[in-house]
This record gives C-alpha cells, structure tokens and sequence, in this order.
C-alpha cells in the first residue's frame, strides 16, 4: 500500500529542492519568469517582504486565488506562508494542495508562543531559524526544512550571514562535543535532547537548510553556498531588481557555480541596479522580522 | 581506459549529494559533473531528481547537453531519475522544455499529483527477487514506451523503470533509501 506524509516524502521534496533557487513571486506572469530563469520552486505571496515592510499593519496568508493562479502558471513546486501558530491558515494552505508551507516571520505572528504542530499535516513544511536550537524545535514540531532567516526584505545579506554561520558554529561546536555533555548542550541550546544527539552524530542537521533572508545578488547566492547553505531563498531581491530575468538567471548559476569564481564572475556582468538596500542598524527593534519565533 | 570507473551525477540542481554517497556505499568512485570536460573523464552517469525545468536550463546555458547526447550515443550508461528520467526521455507530454532525447519514452511530469500525493510503496522489479521501497516525490511515470526499451517495473498500473540497452530510468528515488539494489544494477550496466 502506497504511504503518503512520511517523513521521508516530506524531506524528500526539499532535497530535490537543493542547489536551487526558490523566488518569490506575486503573479502568475513572475512565477513564470521565475520557472524560465531556472527557479527549482516558486513562492507565492501577494506582496515581497520589501512591500510588507512598507506597508506595515498585519501581514496575513495571501489570498488563495493569488496562489491557485500561481500553481496553474507553473510546473515546478509551488510554496506559500501561513503566519507562525496559524494552523489554520496552513489547515487552508494544505487544501489548496501547495507543495510547501513556509511558516514565516515575514508575517505578523499569530501566536505569541506556540509554532504550528506541524506532525499533523501531510504537506510539508519549511521554518526559520537563527541558531540551532531554533532549527531543532522546529524539527522537532516536524518541520522537514529550514532555512535561515536573515532580514527579509531588505537587500542586505549580513544577517543571513550571521545566521547561517551560527547554525553551522553551533553544529561543529556539538559534534565536538563528548557524549555526557549532551544532555546539558540539549538545555542550553532548548533543543530536543534526540535532535541534537543525531546532529552531534552526523554533523549536519537532519534536514535540509537553505539561506534567506536578504539575498540580492550572485555573489550572495555564492557566498551563502559557500557558507553551507543547501540553496537559497531570494525573496524581493529579483522582482525588486531592474532586470529581474537577467538576475534570476545570474543568481540561479551562482547557487550551481557557487565554488567557480570565473562564472560568477562572468554572470555577474551587466545586471542593472539591484534592489535598494537597506542598513540593519536603522532598522527599529520592532521592525526586524527575525525576533519574531520561539 | 585502465584503473577504477569513474561515475559522474550530474550536479547542477537537486539531490546529487545523495547519489554519490549511495554510489560510495557501492565503492564505487564518484565525481560531480558541472562542465564538458566532466563529462569526458566519467564512464557512467547518474541525472538526479530535482526540478527538470532548472536541470535544463542549465544544460543549455552551460552547454552540457550535447557533450552527454554524443557520449550516450557511443555506449556511455545514463540513469536518471524522477527529473532524470524527464530530462532524458524523447517526448514530455504537455511540455516543450528542453531534453537531452536519449530515450525511446514518454514520461509524463507531476504525472501522481503534486506534493500531497507524493508517496513511498514497495515495488517489483523484472529479475529482483526481493520487492524494493520507491520514494516518489511529485514523481513522473511513463507513459508510452518504444523501440528497445524494456519495462522493469509497474506500479499501479503506471511504468515506474525502464531500460534501453545502456539507459536506465526510474520515477522512485533510489538514493534517499539505504537500499542499494538499484544502484548496483546500474553499475552492472557498465
């Protein structure tokens, strides 16, 4: 008998997802520019993380007709966000038959405690997170992805720098690590004690971990691989920029090439302007997205 | 050519990392292929899941795509699977995007639904004694074959492998279970 939402056809898609480019797109029109540029999965918002930052008050689940139009544009896999504890916003998510939930804090939070149980859904899930022991209570509530967060929306990768070399510091801290110390790196990290015995095992987490989170040109998609990103995330980066075609294909070759500076180099080449960006220092206490989980 | 074969997965989107560690439990040697002059130094090659559409474009853009057809030609054994499989059949079905052509298949995409419908069951498989686990992640079936080629394994009524003298395909994902059966068929081919 065929097994549908197992762990491993949930893992499964996001491995399939690697070394690609996952672009956030607003109109069937983008998702298409997306799929030709080589996107390996599309995200469907109503607006990029640039736009919810200018628009302010409560961000919420895109209309399903927005993402319905996007998954009949489109052959490749098909993401969308529910705000953090709004299971159901996913519960709506899942019946439209998306192929990912990002459960995001690029929304505004519905819960100020509690993340979607995530062990209850057949469709997928994809979580935040800024150090390991977030990746890992994710997990634990049965995300089958991660990527870091960085600063959504604001061009500027030094926070998705930031956290793609904490989860990747704290993994190497813990592989080092003897055995009896694990139970008190499970506390301190606030992490599942089984979680964190298999990633001081194997030295990776156990599930896939993309970049994102400020991602605007080739050399970041590279940076963030060499880093040890799985694949990126590119939110407002594309559609912000001036040629968005002409950059999503640059980016999507720099996230294959991301070790061979000549082709990044030569992608790299008369892209136009990328999106403005924006420094994290002015940004307000309440404006950076990445506080928002638990 | 003298010494150990040398196996390349193509590794320009989806999940390459996992091939070439299923090849390695195989002992089998196991190279990334990214450019033409890859393609030259492998006697085999493994075209991963992943997105076909991505796979493709960068076949084209990196001009990869000819280098594989004429080595393929001469003998060269390929398996693909899931988006392999795609990448290498000779019709896509409700698609115009760009394939290699090696194999005398149609193969349908996102043919048992999207990702809610992926699903894991145990196959038959021609010549294996023991049924093997599929992984099927939005996976492709064939729908039509011709020619030489061989069906290996039906499920559902659907054809899940197939062959064509040194062209393997599989709609399931043989590198995200531990067992090595397929593979090591596939090495047998070399």
């Amino acid at each position: 008998m065929a097994q549908k939402g197992t762990l491993a056809v949930k893992k499964g898609l996001a491995q399939m997802l690697k070394g690609g480019v996952i672009m956030d797109v607003t109109t069937p029109e983008q998702a298409k520019i997306a799929e030709e540029a080589g996107a390996c999965a599309v995200m469907a918002l109503e607006r990029v993380p640039a736009d919810i930052r200018a628009a302010g008050g409560v961000a919420r689940m895109a209309d399903p007709t927005v993402i319905l139009r996007i998954m009949d544009a489109v052959t490749i896999p098909v993401m969308a966000k529910c705000r953090i504890g709004h299971f159901v916003e996913a519960q709506i998510l899942e019946s439209l038959g998306v192929d990912y939930i990002d459960e995001s804090e690029v929304l505004t939070p519905a819960d100020e405690k509690y993340h979607v149980n995530k062990h209850a859904f057949n469709v997928p899930f994809v979580c935040g997170a800024r150090n390991l022991g977030e990746a890992l209570r994710r997990i634990g509530e049965g995300a089958a992805m991660i990527r870091t967060k960085g600063e959504p929306g604001t061009g500027n990768v030094v926070e998705a720098v930031r956290h793609m070399r904490q989860v990747m510091d704290d993994i190497r801290w813990l592989k080092g690590l003897p055995k009896e110390e694990l139970m008190t790196a499970a506390k301190d990290l606030q992490a599942p004690y089984e979680l964190v015995l298999e990633v001081a095992k194997t030295g990776r987490l156990p599930v896939v971990n993309f970049s994102a989170g400020g991602i605007a040109t080739p050399a970041d998609a590279a940076l963030m691989m060499q880093l040890g990103a799985d694949g990126n995330f590119v939110g407002s980066g594309i559609f912000k920029s001036s040629d968005p075609m002409a950059r999503a294909k640059a980016i999507v070759a720099a996230t294959t090439y991301f070790d061979d500076p000549k082709v990044l180099a030569e992608v790299s080449r008369d892209l136009g302007d990328a999106m403005t960006g924006v420094d994290i220092k002015t940004l307000a206490p309440e404006e950076r997205m990445q506080e928002r989980g638990w | 050519m003298a010494g150990k074969k040398v196996i390349g997965v193509l590794a320009l989107q989806g999940a390459f990392v996992e091939h070439q560690a299923a090849l390695r439990r195989c002992k089998a040697e196991a190279i990334r292929v990214r450019s033409k002059e890859d393609v030259k130094a492998i006697d085999g090659l493994i075209i991963p899941g992943g997105e076909s559409t991505t796979i493709g474009r960068l076949l084209v853009d990196y001009d990869l795509g000819d280098s594989i057809i004429e080595r393929s030609r001469a003998g060269m054994p390929v398996f693909g699977t899931c988006a392999g499989m795609i990448v290498m059949a000779k019709e896509i079905p409700g698609s115009d995007q760009y394939s290699l052509g090696l194999m005398d298949i149609s193969a349908r995409r996102n043919a048992f639904g999207r990702q809610v419908d992926s699903f894991e069951a145990y196959l038959d498989v021609k010549g294996q004694a023991k049924k093997i686990k599929g992984v099927f992640i939005r996976a492709p079936y064939v729908d039509r074959v011709w020619g030489e080629t061989e069906v290996l394994s039906v499920y559902d009524g659907k054809v899940v492998m197939a062959r064509e003298n040194n062209l393997l395909v599989s709609s399931f994902h043989p590198e995200l279970t531990p067992d090595l059966t397929v593979h090591k068929y596939f090495l047998g081919m070399l």
